[in-house]
């Protein structure tokens, strides 16, 4: 497969303009300009894209909701908060191939009626807001930006909204409150965003590599695009490397990809000689695999089937070495650390697992730790006000679920099993 | 105190519909202005100038990690990732080689007041584990010498 999403990466001269233009940029949205916004949202359906932020939702049903009445201001925000631990993908987009973004998100917009977009991008991001920033000079300069969009009429503005430092701003209610101005907490849903969103008006917020999608689907065709990978999962995607292999990075694969191939056959194998223990396939939220289900299929259908989550995409690797109960320590401490404070299941419960995990993991942990970990989560799950919370219990329970005799270990002797 | 960077705040006003929006913005740049931190007084000429309550204005400082509330800080940030990925290659490691060189504990400043550490959740780089922020570039990879050259670099200075 020809990549798509990260063919400049490690480019330094990929993000000016005249270079992007040169190698065939823009040129998916002219031709996009030319077709009726309808079309183009069922190019889109057809293409069978389906969101790269984690939650897998088909992108052009998305796009359908938003209303049609013209007179209603409508607004596409991108989520550039990439915060979910593992992941740097949407990174690898912006600091190398920012017009490809721009691009995708002027031609999505078009589609849906915006005349606004923002980019929210993730504070600690500043070599990207800069490049970004830059780069949406640059198009303004060339007429892709502005009114009168390359003499079509459309016109459209597009801004970078930075954040600073908070992982819920990734949950998209909580970042239309950040862009407003407001402390970054979850909204209550419905009403959905594609009817009261930004400012209360009708709103798209899709991911970085979502959007970095669109053009290519515009240019080479929905069949195209869905005739890579599993049918209800097609496309290229980004895979976020990192842990226990020898070559830890980005690598862009066709959807459907086997877990096996990305570590053994991309990422270099194992690091040392120690074997695989555990692998989170897409970011700390999603429950572990082991060795076992190497051969799964890499797409959300797949991985909801074994109990976990294809998430951003984020593929953690962990050999031998590893102690499950520090890594459940690792990823609940964040959890804590990012709740936003508004629901008390999450608010309080995740703290409360942080304690007890550090306990254990300091040699200080009580008989029956265990079980009242699992306890808290039962307690927790299904009752709190966004996903954030559920995650840190799934995360958990995916550790107790296949190592639950190292936690035991821990709270009866003190000591780590290794 | 914002006086100064007038012209960079209308700039950011013209990004959105409604004042209040740009309050990321501006208390960035307030913190920028004031050597890394933020004033009771910079909130107040905040909301002064968004037209915003200043209890508002300070509720979104505290919520966001990013935001340093009257403490001063050193001359050059210094935050260690130490979230699972780095910390599988090594993170922890990384965290005391560097309050053993800078003679401080995580959260503290220097004496000279040149460097201030802290650490970091997941700062998205985590194919280059371990990583650290200084100010606003990103060092990947780290080895014990690496980091020698450097805080040797940014101790150089003035
Ligand atoms: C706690 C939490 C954090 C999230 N963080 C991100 C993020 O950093 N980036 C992202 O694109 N989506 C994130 N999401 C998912 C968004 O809410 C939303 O589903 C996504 O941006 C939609 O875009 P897509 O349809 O293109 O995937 C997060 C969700 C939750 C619940
Ligand atoms: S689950 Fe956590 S992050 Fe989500 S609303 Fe409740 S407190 Fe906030
Ligand atoms: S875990 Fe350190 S950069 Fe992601």
């Amino acid at each position: 497969m020809d990549k798509v999403l990260l063919k400049k990466l490690g480019d330094p001269e990929a993000h000016k303009i005249d270079n992007y233009v040169k190698a065939g940029g823009y040129k998916a949205l002219g031709m996009a300009l030319k077709m009726p916004p309808d079309n183009i949202i069922q190019a889109v359906k057809d293409s069978g894209l389906r969101g790269r932020g984690g939650a897998g939702f088909s992108t052009g049903l998305k796009w359908s909701f938003i209303p049609k009445d013209p007179t209603i201001k409508k607004f596409l925000c991108c989520n550039a908060d990439e915060g979910e631990p593992g992941t740097f993908k949407d990174r690898g987009i912006i600091d190398w191939d920012p017009h490809l973004l721009i691009e995708g998100m002027i031609i999505a917009s078009y589609a849906i009626g915006a005349a606004k977009s923002y980019i929210y991008i993730r504070g600690e991001f500043a070599l990207g807001a800069a490049r970004l920033d830059a780069a949406i000079k640059e198009a303004y300069a060339k007429g892709y930006l502005g009114p009168n969009v390359m003499g079509t009429g459309f016109n459209h503005d597009m801004f970078v909204h930075r954040g600073f430092g908070a992982y819920i701003c990734g949950e998209e209610t909580a970042l239309l409150e950040s862009i407003e101005g407001f402390r970054a907490q979850p909204r209550k849903k419905p009403p959905f965003p594609a009817l009261a969103g930004l400012y209360s008006k009708p709103t798209v917020i899709n991911n970085v590599e979502t959007l970095s999608c669109i053009p290519a689907i515009i240019e080479r065709g929905a069949k195209w695009f869905s005739s890579i990978g599993p049918e209800k999962s097609p496309g290229p995607k980004i895979f976020c490397v990192s842990g226990h292999v020898k070559k830890p990075g980005l690598y862009e694969l066709p959807m459907g990809t086997t877990l096996r191939e990305i570590i053994f056959n991309h990422a270099g194998g194992m690091l040392t000689e120690k074997p695989l223990k555990a692998v989170i396939p897409g970011g700390v939220s999603a429950p572990m695999l082991t060795e076992k289900d190497l051969d799964t299929s890499m797409d959300f259908d797949s991985l909801a089937a074994k109990g976990t989550m294809l998430g951003s995409g984020a593929v953690v690797v962990m050999d031998s070495s590893a102690c499950m109960v520090k890594t459940a320590y690792i990823i609940n401490r964040f959890f804590s650390h990012e709740s936003c404070g508004k629901c008390t299941p999450c608010r309080d419960g995740t703290p409360w697992l942080t304690n007890i995990l550090m306990r254990l993991e300091h040699g200080e942990g009580k008989q029956g730790d265990v079980e009242l970990l699992e306890g808290l989560c039962a307690n927790i799950f299904g009752r709190t006000f966004c996903p954030l919370g559920d995650g840190a219990v799934m995360a958990l329970r995916g550790a107790l679920k296949n190592f639950r005799n190292e936690f035991e270990y821990h709270a009866k002797t003190g000591r780590c099993l290794g | 105190m914002l006086e100064n960077v007038k012209d960079e705040i209308q700039g950011v006003l013209k990004k959105y519909p409604d004042k209040k929006s740009a309050v990321m913005d501006m208390l960035r740049i307030a913190q920028r202005e004031a050597s890394g931190h933020l004033t009771k007084e910079a909130m107040d000429e905040i909301a002064g100038l968004l037209g915003m309550p200043p209890v508002e204005v300070h509720a979104a400082a505290a919520f966001y990690t990013m935001c340093r509330i009257n403490m001063p800080a050193g001359k050059h940030r210094v935050w260690v990732c130490r979230n699972l990925p780095c910390s599988l290659m090594g993170a922890e490691h990384i965290i005391k080689y560097l309050e053993k060189k800078l003679g401080i504990k995580t959260g503290e400043t220097t004496h000279d007041l040149k460097f201030t550490l802290d650490t970091a959740e997941c700062l998205g780089s985590c194919g280059t584990a371990p990583m650290m922020q200084v100010d606003d570039d990103y060092f990947e990879n780290l080895t014990e010498s690496k980091i020698d050259e450097i805080l040797a670099a940014k101790g150089r200075e003035s």
